[in-house]
């Protein structure tokens, strides 16, 4: 295990490149799901609200 | 083409395939990772440093293939002005500067360790940060006009001129003498790399693929509801 994360002495190289993509790939796809789910709310809202106006 | 330029189509088809493809980009980066960290061999010369291999080359790969869509969309905005071109170009620029950044970082991560230095002024290096340039040149055109139509159109022809920069990446460790190794995968016949480090690799590259269609589709399909937010609001604001 030891042996693992040492990555053959490179592990200053080797871990920070996978942190990074991970960080990049997680953090993209967070900032883009909560912003459509938070515009999907807002539209289904006006939505609502139109139609309680509209009779 | 032209089929899919109508939003509201765009928008029943997204939602038949988001699903599908979230869990195909999973599977694909899950088997990826596991791939490039546990199964494939160290090199001989390298030693485990070739696990940077399995992130560099899918984002430098994708760095190109971004701009590439952009590019392609930029032109379909100024050619026949399709709504959705706009929307495409938009939300693909910060992926690209993204991918960009990561290729870069990683390389630097990479060069350190084999080449003694964090980077080099040579001619790969250097017209992959212009790329980064180019890209960031973009998002800062799409947001600068007050009308964001114009912003758009200025980002396009930016998007259209700087694609000279792709086959120059391409090819640079081809014309130029650089500390960069030449393509060992996309080249004419075998690649020059062996198969227990090309299906990782291949595989991490579908991952990467799979995850910017996806997170396209995600972030067009958001841009459209920003749109239906904003008619919403200004026809709440006509009638009070």
């Amino acid at each position: 295990m030891l042996d693992f994360l040492d990555m053959g002495g490179y592990a200053a190289f080797v871990w920070p490149c996978f942190g990074l993509a991970i960080l990049l790939l997680g953090g993209f796809a967070a900032v883009s799901i909560l912003r459509l789910r938070a515009r999907q709310r807002e539209l289904a809202a006006l939505q609502a609200g139109r139609e309680r106006q509209a009779p | 083409m032209h089929r899919f330029a109508n939003p509201g189509r765009f928008l029943r088809m997204t939602d038949r395939l988001l699903p599908a493809c979230g869990v195909l980009t999973a599977l694909c980066l899950g088997i990826g990772f596991y791939l490039a960290l546990f199964v494939s061999p160290p090199d001989y010369q390298q030693g485990e440093t070739v696990r940077i291999m399995y992130v560099h080359v899918p984002a430098a790969w994708m760095a190109l293939f971004v701009y590439a869509t952009i590019a392609l969309a930029a032109a379909s905005l100024l050619i026949w002005r399709h709504p959705l071109a706009a929307i495409v170009a938009r939300v693909s620029a910060p992926l690209g500067a993204g991918f960009t950044a990561l290729a870069l970082a990683t390389g630097s991560l990479w060069g350190k360790p084999m080449w003694g230095t964090w980077w080099v002024w040579d001619a790969r290096l250097t017209s992959v940060l212009i790329l980064l340039f180019l890209y960031l040149g973009l998002i800062a055109l799409q947001n600068a006009f007050e009308n964001p139509e114009r912003g758009q159109k200025a980002a396009a022809l930016l998007a259209l001129v700087g694609a000279v920069n792709l086959p120059i990446i391409k090819f640079s460790v081809d014309w130029w003498n650089t500390l960069h190794q030449p393509a060992s995968v996309t080249r004419l016949g075998v690649p020059a790399i062996h198969s227990s480090m090309l299906w990782p690799l291949l595989i991490m590259a579908a991952g990467f693929t799979l995850y910017f269609l996806t997170l396209l589709m995600l972030r067009v399909k958001s841009e459209i509801l920003a749109a239906r937010i904003r008619a919403l609001k200004q026809a709440a604001t006509a009638r009070d």
